[in-house]
């Protein structure tokens, strides 16, 4: 129960920020976090858990934020059930996604899912009804919690906050259940779990749709909280990339590795931005570029990766200490 | 009339082609030597095209004349960075493997945009500039030259992988590379060798391009994409694959883009792809 204590702590803490800062540059830095540790938990379901290594989750992202926008826009359908149709949408299509990525292996798997999501992108840029390259617009005519759109920052944060830890608490469910324990073993043992009789597709598919649920809500509060959709912002490959950057930053196949990810490289991108982005000549992409290639390089494991093989060999080297002074 | 559309577009299908194949020479050599995927390749050609830009611009060279400098200067950069950073992840998790390279392509992207500005530029004027007519049928010189030239260095890189001795010590270790180190061949330096012919393959292609396609920092991408679904289908590690695989992909793309509209070019390759991974996971041309 040591995760879930420490996860709900953490939400209930982090809840309270909008009552100490009021500025709203810093709740929206917080806001970028939250949701980039939503979409990194979401990834890490399928990428981390299972071991299949999507760069094609923006395509989820993008059906969430477009179904609910275009059910919005074209039949004033309500948000709230908006966002879940989306999710329901993304989790349904998942299953043309599994199906046509699933029997992949590899790199072959991860290049598979970035055509999945260039198709799915062209298909957004071209569609007319959708809004096509120019995008859609929300209207900001209605606002408070029943049309989820608001004036202000705080209620963003917190809906973004809910979301993750509603994202975490799935991922908890799923760690904790029999599909946790089949997807672990699917993941390092994929021969072992197959001639022991684990429906390896099956198990897949489940964390993929999970993911690709999970997602697609991340997209549709994305939406919400822009106003505004289009395919470059909701359905790019860059965005998908940065989905599994964040899990493998803080640690992939771990709870709480994402969440440590995210706010590393939300605060680094950010931070660079303000501090050389004002040239125009592209200084804060070659500091995060240059950041994400350092990390990948030295710290292959992620951050939690790193600390927990640190705290291992300090404990090792305790006990080596103690073995000595006693003999 | 119409059979000579058909007819030109088949032939620039075949050119554009043609350097599709030199772009995924270099990716599939590397991915064959050592397993990883080149997310920065399409910055190789990036940067083979400001080189070709800059010697033109500055010294009035033509890309022609400068092409074996920047080759040189490809393989000598392919080599280095395989020295500098590759070499820390060649045993790493498969994850760091892809981020380190795409790091490596958003941090190449992000320097010539620094170093040159985001500015489309292009190169007017060069020696191979205007058209020809070739039975019936009106090609680009620029074009047409490109798949010349794209036809002989692919050549140039069969001739060395069987006929040469360090050829076939990188192949050897594409094949098997304990079996090979076990011979005395030293992996480190094929992969830095591969890294070297990788890059300059693909700056080559840049050089060739540079005569009609425009220039700027995130024109790698345009290629990329396409080298991926060119080294899938003529199977990973496949040189023969790749060239063939590359004019299929060329010729697909530009007949669907006369058929369903240019803007859907992309999206069928990418169907092709998928249809290809799913069936033939091997590749069209690799063995089962």
């Amino acid at each position: 129960m040591n995760a879930l204590k420490i996860g709900a702590g953490l939400v209930v803490a982090a809840a309270l920020l909008p009552l100490a800062t009021s500025n709203p540059t810093h709740l929206n830095l917080a806001i970028l976090v939250l949701m980039a540790a939503q979409l990194g938990v979401a990834w890490n379901l399928l990428g981390g858990y299972a071991g299949q290594v999507s760069l094609g989750h923006a395509a989820f992202y993008g059906l969430g934020a477009y179904t609910s926008t275009m059910l919005l826009l074209n039949f004033g359908v309500n948000p709230w059930l908006g966002t879940l149709l989306g999710g329901v949408i993304a989790a349904g299509l998942s299953f043309l996604f599994g199906w046509s990525c699933f029997r992949l292996k590899g790199h072959y798997f991860a290049m598979a899912t970035i055509a999945v999501a260039e198709l799915v992108q062209i298909v957004f840029t071209n569609w007319d009804y959708a809004g096509s390259a120019v995008g859609l617009t929300i209207p900001m005519s209605s606002q408070g919690w029943g049309a989820m759109v608001f004036a202000d920052k705080a209620p963003y944060y917190w809906l973004a906050l809910g979301l993750l830890a509603l994202t975490l608490g799935a991922t908890l469910a799923v760690e904790r259940s029999h599909i946790g324990y089949y997807l672990r073993a699917i993941k390092d043992e994929p021969d072992a779990a197959r001639s022991i009789g684990i429906n390896i597709a099956r198990y897949k598919q489940i964390a993929l749709s999970v993911s690709a649920f999970f997602t697609a809500l991340g997209g549709s509060l994305y939406a919400q909280k822009e106003l505004y959709i289009d395919p470059a912002s909701v359905l790019s490959t860059g965005l998908s990339i940065k989905m599994a950057l964040v899990s493998i930053l803080g640690g992939v196949g771990t709870l709480f590795g994402p969440v440590v990810g995210a706010v590393v490289l939300t605060v680094i991108e950010e931070l660079t931005r303000v501090v050389f982005g004002g040239s125009g000549r592209g200084t804060d992409t070659i500091i995060y570029a240059g950041l994400i290639v350092v990390i990948a390089v030295f710290y292959p494991n992620g951050l939690l990766g790193w600390w927990r093989e640190r705290r291992a060999r300090g404990q090792a080297l305790r006990a080596s200490l103690v073995q000595e002074a006693a003999r | 009339m119409t059979f000579d559309i058909l007819l030109q577009t088949l032939a620039s299908g075949i050119l554009i082609g043609l350097i599709y194949a030199l772009v995924a020479i270099g990716l599939t050599m590397i991915f064959g030597v050592m397993d990883i995927v080149n997310f920065a390749h399409g910055e190789f050609l990036m940067l083979g095209m400001y080189s070709a830009f800059w010697l033109f611009a500055l010294y009035a060279l033509d890309p022609l004349l400068t092409l074996p400098l920047t080759v040189l200067m490809l393989f000598a950069f392919g080599m280095l960075l395989y020295k500098l950073v590759i070499k820390r992840i060649v045993a790493a998790p498969m994850l760091s493997q892809i981020f380190t390279t795409f790091g490596l392509m958003i941090l190449m992207r992000g320097v010539a945009q620094f170093l040159w500005k985001p500015d489309f530029r292009s190169i007017e004027n060069s020696w191979v500039a205007g058209s020809v007519k070739l039975a019936g049928i009106q090609l680009g010189r620029p074009q047409l030259v490109a798949g010349v030239g794209a036809v002989l260095i692919t050549a140039l890189i069969h001739q060395f992988l069987t006929r040469t001795r360090l050829g076939a010590a990188l192949e050897a270790t594409a094949a098997d590379k304990e079996a090979a180190q076990l011979m005395g061949i030293d992996s480190h330096r094929m992969f830095s060798l591969a890294w070297g012919i990788g890059a300059a393959c693909a700056g080559a292609a840049g050089v060739l391009l540079a005569t009609f396609f425009p220039i700027f920092p995130e024109v790698g991408a345009n290629f990329i994409l396409i080298a991926f679904v060119v080294v899938n289908l003529g199977g990973f590690g496949s040189i023969t694959g790749a060239f063939w695989a590359g004019i299929l992909v060329g010729v697909i793309e530009v007949m669907g883009g006369l058929l369903l509209g240019p803007q859907y070019k992309t999206a069928i390759v990418l169907v092709l792809f998928l249809a290809v991974l799913m069936f033939r996971p091997q590749g069209l041309m690799g063995k089962a």
